[in-house]
């Protein structure tokens, strides 16, 4: 039987798997919302949180390589710009959309079928 | 050490994509950009014959630590981009100056897809891999949306980046779990690492293959590419069925067999069982397809499936059999595009309405889709036939009996619906007299590459004793 003090440093104390387990929950949300949003905009944000949660998996084992080496932190980076060059083509997409045919919504877009 | 040397044919594509943005710049306003187009057929040619010269006995070689390989494996994929790219652009002349209205704009991105592909076809490392990845698809999303008249267009670019960054995703976490598991970014040095049965490593490789099944379009992660082939404009959609899946094709086979051979029984397995599906589900759906654009898309899932199912046998044969299909089904690809383009500029659409009495419209482009078309089915005499055979040979040396005898049905039963798009060029003239009895004078550029297309799936198909050799070549030195 743990004491009280005992299990408070055992759940406060961060390591490896508290920041696996956040990304792990942070990209099952992604994905959530990816399946289930149907605007545009919340759509591209939920690609957001799943690159994000990408970054910090790379960013903790990074930091708890028994070598120390920066090459997962170097392809974060990489990985923080691609994100958001590709987040700029989806806004653009959204505004081009938005003209063709007055709304945002990823479920009226239903011309292309078969 | 840096090696310049290696990375020679990027730089040329790089400074050839800067050439054409200040040339758009500089040409006055109301010009029909046409000098742009020559200007990136002109570079993209000679850029092929220079590269022609890199081939080699000695030992591969790198740059930047490793990051970057500039093999024969590589190369030979990087002159079938550039070869597909340079029939694209010339085909596509008339179809630009008609529905394209930045056009300048359109050859600068038509290169930088050609440089991220020439990456990915290099890549020796998760880091380039990424990288050229991206640079490929951004380029892609923002093309396939480019036809600013069509309310489809923009549609099928916004399905195109919802499912590939999505996908993206999905493929960088595993590669971060990977990350996780190795230590390690780079294909040489994760191979060797033992930490790869941990579940960490399984889930990584499961979630990588997932990411480019997606890419690829293989089945069931397929849902994305029919809308987004009907939907982009005529010569991206060529691009995409070849250019692209050859892109990732070239990188996927890297993976399994640099990076991972250690898990052969894994995804071997794996790969077999998603290539029967993607021969079984592309093949069946492509027959009551109307429009040609959306049954090439089912199509190209199913040549996919036969291109995995060589890579299946995880062998220099497989390797081998995917580089000579890859080729051929380039040719063929160029040979139907060229003639849908001309098609839809003329009568507005690819459905098989529009292609009826095109025998008399214009033989000429018929007979170029036909070839092509039953290249695709792999008839003899034509080129697809040895590329078959090279497939299920390799699939069946390797164990795969019953994936081999899957694909020859499922080829078999593709014969059905090509057929269907040629019985409607040459058979249904009684509605002769409406709107298809005026006839149809490609231009000269079109002509060209479709003549040329066709005659190199002939030549290959009767005599494929070059491409077999130079496909060899390449794959034995694969990682030397």
């Amino acid at each position: 039987m743990m004491s009280f003090i005992e299990f408070m440093q055992l759940a406060t104390h961060v390591g490896l798997h508290h920041f696996l387990l956040f990304s792990a929950i942070l990209f099952a949300i992604g994905l959530f919302g990816l399946l289930t949003k149907k605007g545009l905009i919340p759509l591209l944000m939920c690609v957001e949180l799943m690159l994000n949660a990408v970054n910090i998996n790379l960013v903790a084992f990074n930091h708890y390589m028994p070598v120390p080496d920066y090459t997962g932190q170097l392809m974060a980076i990489f990985s923080v710009a691609v994100a958001a060059s590709e987040i700029a083509v989806g806004v653009a997409l959204a505004f081009r959309i938005y003209r063709d045919r007055g709304t945002v919504n990823v479920d009226e877009l239903e011309k292309l079928k078969g | 050490m840096m090696d310049f040397w290696a990375i020679s044919i990027e730089i040329a594509i790089t400074v050839l994509l800067l050439l054409t943005l200040l040339v758009d710049l500089m040409l006055p306003k109301e010009s029909d950009r046409r000098p742009v187009a020559f200007i990136t057929v002109i570079g993209l040619v000679s850029v092929f014959v220079f590269s022609l010269g890199q081939y080699h006995l000695s030992p591969s070689e790198t740059f930047y630590l490793g990051l970057f390989i500039a093999d024969n494996y590589s190369l030979f994929f990087k002159q079938l981009f550039i070869l597909g790219m340079i029939f694209v652009v010339l085909f596509s002349l008339e179809y630009t100056h008609k529905f394209i209205r930045y056009r300048g704009e359109f050859y600068s991105l038509l290169l930088s897809a050609l440089l991220g592909m020439c990456v990915m076809a290099s890549a020796n490392d998760f880091i380039t891999l990424f990288v050229g990845l991206e640079l490929m698809t951004i380029s892609f999303y923002i093309l396939v949306g480019f036809r600013m008249d069509k309310a489809e267009s923009s549609e099928a670019a916004v399905k195109y980046l919802l499912v590939g960054s999505g996908s993206t995703a999905v493929m960088l976490y595993g590669v971060s779990l990977i990350y996780g598991a190795t230590g390690s970014l780079d294909f040489v040095t994760i191979c060797r690492n033992i930490h790869l049965f941990y579940a960490a490593g399984l889930a990584g490789v499961v979630l990588i293959m997932a990411g480019f099944f997606f890419k690829l379009s293989a089945i069931p992660f397929h849902m994305w590419a029919p809308d987004v082939y009907e939907g982009a404009p005529t010569p991206i959609t060529a691009l995409l069925a070849m250019s692209s899946k050859a892109a990732g094709l070239a990188v996927f086979m890297r993976v399994l067999y640099v990076a991972f051979p250690i898990l052969g029984t894994y995804w071997m397995t794996l790969l077999a069982v998603i290539s029967a599906l993607s021969m079984i589900g592309g093949n069946i759906m492509a027959m009551k397809q109307k429009d040609v654009k959306r049954m090439m898309a089912y199509s190209s899932i199913a040549q996919a499936g036969y291109m995995m199912a060589a890579m299946a046998s995880a062998d220099y044969a497989g390797i081998k059999a995917v580089m000579f299909y890859a080729t051929l089904y380039l040719f063929a690809n160029v040979g139907a595009f060229a003639v849908l383009s001309v098609v839809e500029e003329e009568r507005g659409g690819t459905t098989h309405g529009h292609l009826t009495g095109l025998s008399e419209a214009s033989p000429m482009l018929a007979a170029v889709m036909t070839i092509s078309l039953v290249s695709m089915a792999g008839v003899p005499p034509t080129a697809g036939f040895a590329g078959k055979i090279y497939i299920f040979t390799a699939a069946v040396d390797y164990g795969y009996v019953w994936l081999a005898f899957v694909g020859f049905i499922m080829s078999m039963m593709s014969i059905y619906y090509y057929l269907l798009v040629v019985r409607a060029m040459y058979r249904d003239l009684e509605q002769k007299e409406t709107e298809c009895a005026r006839s149809i004078a490609p231009p000269f550029s079109v002509r060209i590459t479709a003549l040329l297309s066709a005659a190199a799936t002939l030549v290959v198909g009767v005599w494929p004793d070059f491409l077999a050799k130079a496909t060899n070549f390449a794959s034995q030195t694969f990682m030397r």
